[in-house]
């Protein structure tokens, strides 16, 4: 029997990977004792329901950002994609007079389409996913205001689509407690999001592309097939967004969306996706989105002014990447 | 009788400029380890890989039992049961054990979509049971030692019911005891009628595990010996051969001067272990050893390009602080990587700039204004001294032959006054003809008073050139054999030589 002594190289407490969601998770905690000690508004009902909803988005597209950088790519079209889809989802429901069931699919099919073209540029043309999202960013941006013709599409007629975000199903079971659909909706997807990651061939291929392509490609795994697949997922969660968005703003506004990425790729990092590839968890970007919508909405309760709150995102994203850097060093 | 597990015959295979096999041969019978030795660049990886799948071959036939295959790919080879161990591995440092051996091919529910981790774990456990390895199926692969990282790639060559296993030197990460676990697993395999392949640079190693023995030099087939006939002398002379000796010019000792660059107990990591030596003005010191010694490690310890854990430099008698490359130039060391084109040159500039840029300050006026014509007139000077075949100073160097290329470095570092030259591998991609120019340059540079480190993997090159020969093996400094002593076995002997000896 083959036993040896030194079988595992070094004995962490935790998985490893599991360090950065606990550092996020105990920021989260910190972030919010801090905020609610400073100012009393902070744990009001009414502001609790405006964290979630401002979460409920820049989740969504947290989502789905974090497949692609699990494989060791970047999409930064996410933003403008989802502002396209919800200008779609107002074409098919508004110009075109769709049903609403039909319109929403319709619109998380744009995003989708969006995604497919990006991991075909990527897979097949073999152009960076930096050069091949930016690119796309910038399509989907113009696509939004040509199609809507520089003008925002309202939902007034259809009074139904609005209840898809803004609605409340909790307050209807329990009387006073109004959390929006949209904060389910992201807790739906999460969960959705976690048994594709966790539980399928799709999940298992997003961490083999990330960690070692060559291996995966050697072993037989399609990986050009499979890059698309994930960038499409990640347009489709993109789609959901502009859906929700849409939804909840009751108009596709096709000038809204750029910006969005940055956050959305800030939550994922800050939960401890890397940048490299390979490693990342859907809890973890959960709990960065969390961070994020916390600190924008703590501060602006302090009255800080909406400048700095970027300037401190912006320094947060840094650090933790650079402890992301650090951890792999050793 | 029965056929042979793999027959190869008649093996050619031509990369551009060099010939890697000519009349290639292998043989390899079930249930033998088959040991696969020779020199740097005497084709045995190449002739590996076209049995893998991972190069086509130019000419020739490959059996496998029996039966001549076409193996166009690592997929086919894998479906006729040939499976290659890579000296850099190939798992994915981030997935579990079992998730990495079988990758491509997990047990799946319902749609092929859902993934079944009970019955992937099940299996792998199971594989691992079959092979007597107490390991974790669930543990993660980047947490786990090189060696166990290697056991898990034979699993997964095994889980494709692998008849031939191929390892590219197994054993040059793994301690002692890690070798024994290793062994132990290979003899198992070979009681099972699996055929193994061991490419392996130590020699000792190989009474221990190999049944039989084939060397191959200059990528042609030389002997194949059972291991009961095959002494390490013998080995050795079998893969040096007979080379005709060129020119050995004689090579005074330079007697005691005080040398000009002393190194001593320099240490990082395994790459370079506890290495002192010394070199003189007018010295050519050789530094020999296989692929992997550490030597240019060591070089670039040297030079500051990686840092080093312990040790110290000595330069004319003052202890050096190097830390990073630009101290080393400032102590006049110039370092001549064997890759020109992505560390030496800026190839997408031209032979003036070039020349200058290791000492750019040289040639500045206030402001950090560039004074072409100082430019211009080193340039002239050092084309005029090594004969550099240029047709302007503004030819782009990635325009230039090699030699030439070569030439423009070494201006370079004379530019910079450089007193120590290292030169990596300086004949490296340079034809026959520019590589006399360059033997002679050097020699030149020495009787100016230069002293010269010159890493080498080629032979004849290290006794024509050097004073002094230093060969390493595995990080270590094994030997030191002065020119009049020097010969190919010896050097063989000591680049060879492991620490342990089992």
């Amino acid at each position: 029997m083959i036993e040896p002594a030194t079988n595992v190289k070094r004995s962490n407490l935790l998985p490893s990977g599991a360090i950065q969601q606990v550092l996020a998770f105990g920021a989260l905690i910190v972030l919010v004792v801090v905020f609610s000690l400073a100012s009393p508004n902070f744990l009001q009902f009414n502001n609790i329901v405006g964290i979630l909803l401002a979460t409920a988005v820049n989740g969504i597209l947290a989502l789905g950002v974090t497949f692609v950088i699990i494989t060791g790519g970047i999409d930064l079209s996410i933003g403008t994609v989802m502002t396209f889809a919800a200008v779609m989802t107002g074409v098919f429901i508004t110009n075109w007079g769709l049903p609403v069931w039909l319109g929403v699919l319709g619109g998380v099919l744009s995003g989708a389409a969006a995604g497919l073209v990006n991991g075909l540029v990527i897979a097949k043309l073999h152009i960076p996913p930096f050069i091949a999202t930016l690119g796309m960013l910038n399509v989907a941006k113009g696509l939004a205001l040509v199609i809507a013709e520089l003008r925002p599409i309202y939902f007034n007629d259809d009074p139904a689509f609005n209840q898809i975000a803004m609605g409340s199903l909790l307050g209807m079971i329990v009387p006073g407690f109004e959390i929006p659909n949209a904060v389910l909706i992201l807790f739906g997807l999460a969960f959705v999001a976690s048994l594709i990651l966790g539980r399928t061939v799709l999940g298992r291929y997003t961490y083999a592309l990330g960690s070692n392509e060559e291996a995966a490609r050697l072993s037989g795994v399609n990986v050009a097939v499979w890059k698309i697949a994930v960038y499409t997922l990640t347009g489709a969660f993109s789609g959901l967004a502009g859906v929700v968005i849409a939804s909840r703003i009751n108009s596709a506004q096709p000038a809204l969306g750029q910006g969005y990425e940055l956050d959305a790729i800030a939550a994922a990092v800050i939960g401890g996706t890397s940048l490299s590839g390979g490693k990342g968890t859907i809890l973890g970007t959960i709990i960065g989105a969390f961070i994020i919508s916390i600190l924008t909405n703590g501060l602006r309760i302090l009255s800080v002014p909406q400048e700095w709150q970027t300037v401190i995102t912006g320094a947060i994203v840094v650090l933790a990447v650079y402890l992301d850097l650090v951890r792999r060093k050793r | 009788m029965e056929h042979p597990l793999v027959v190869m015959e008649g093996i050619e295979k031509s990369f551009p400029g060099v010939q890697a096999l000519k009349q290639g041969r292998f043989e390899l019978r079930s249930g033998e380890v088959h040991a696969l030795c020779g020199e740097n660049g005497a084709g045995k990886s190449t002739l590996m890989k076209i049995l893998a799948g991972i190069y086509p071959k130019d000419a020739g036939r490959v059996m496998v039992g029996g039966e001549e295959v076409t193996l166009s790919s690592p997929g086919a080879a894998l479906k006729r049961g040939i499976s290659i161990i890579h000296q850099e591995l190939n798992l994915m440092p981030h997935l579990t054990v079992a998730q990495n051996i079988f990758i491509g091919r997990e047990p799946t529910r319902g749609l092929r979509f859902w993934l079944d981790e009970q019955e992937l774990n099940a299996r792998t456990a199971a594989l691992f049971e079959r092979m007597h390895l107490k390991l974790d199926p669930q543990a993660i692969v980047g947490d786990l030692t090189i060696a166990m990282q290697q056991m898990v790639e034979i699993a997964k060559a095994l889980s494709y019911n692998a008849r031939v296993l191929i390892m590219d030197e197994p054993t040059a990460a793994l301690t002692d005891t890690e070798i024994a676990d290793l062994f132990t697993l290979i003899r198992q395999l070979r009681t099972h009628g699996t055929g193994i392949v061991h490419i392996s640079h130590r020699l000792e190693e190989l009474k221990q595990i190999a049944d039989r023995v084939t060397v191959m030099r200059d990528g042609q087939y030389i002997d194949t010996l059972p291991i009961a006939e095959a002494s390490i002398e013998r080995i050795i002379r079998l893969m040096v051969g007979r080379t005709i000796y060129e020119e050995r010019p004689s090579r005074p000792n330079l007697g005691e001067t005080a040398p000009l660059l002393e190194v001593r107990g320099l240490s990082r990591g395994r790459a370079v272990q506890n290495v002192s030596f010394t070199l003189r003005r007018g010295e050519i010191v050789g530094i020999s050893g296989l692929i992997g010694a550490g030597r240019t490690e060591l070089a670039r310890l040297i030079f500051g390009a990686d840092r080093k854990e312990r040790g110290e430099i000595v330069i004319a008698g003052r202890t050096v602080n190097i830390n990073r490359p630009s101290d080393a130039v400032r102590h006049g060391i110039g370092y001549l990587s064997e890759d020109r084109k992505h560390f030496g040159l800026a190839t997408g500039l031209n032979v003036e700039v070039n020349i200058a840029m290791a000492a750019f300050q040289k040639f500045l006026a206030p402001l950090g204004v560039v004074r072409q014509s100082a430019v211009e007139g080193n340039a002239i000077r050092h084309v005029r001294d090594l004969a550099i075949k240029t047709p302007s100073l503004q030819q782009e160097v990635r325009f230039l032959s090699g030699g030439n290329q070569q030439k423009v470095v070494i201006g370079k570092w004379l530019t910079a006054d450089t007193e120590i030259l290292i030169f990596d591998e300086p004949t490296r991609g340079i034809d026959v003809g520019a590589k006399a120019e360059i033997y002679k340059l050097m020699n030149e540079l020495a009787a100016r008073g230069k002293a010269i480190l010159m890493i080498s993997s080629e032979l004849p090159e290290i006794l024509r050139m050097s004073h002094r020969i230093l060969v390493m093996c595995e990080g270590r400094l094994t030997g030191e054999l002065r020119s009049d002593e020097a010969t190919q076995e010896r050097i063989m002997a000591f680049a060879t030589q492991r620490e342990a000896v089992l």
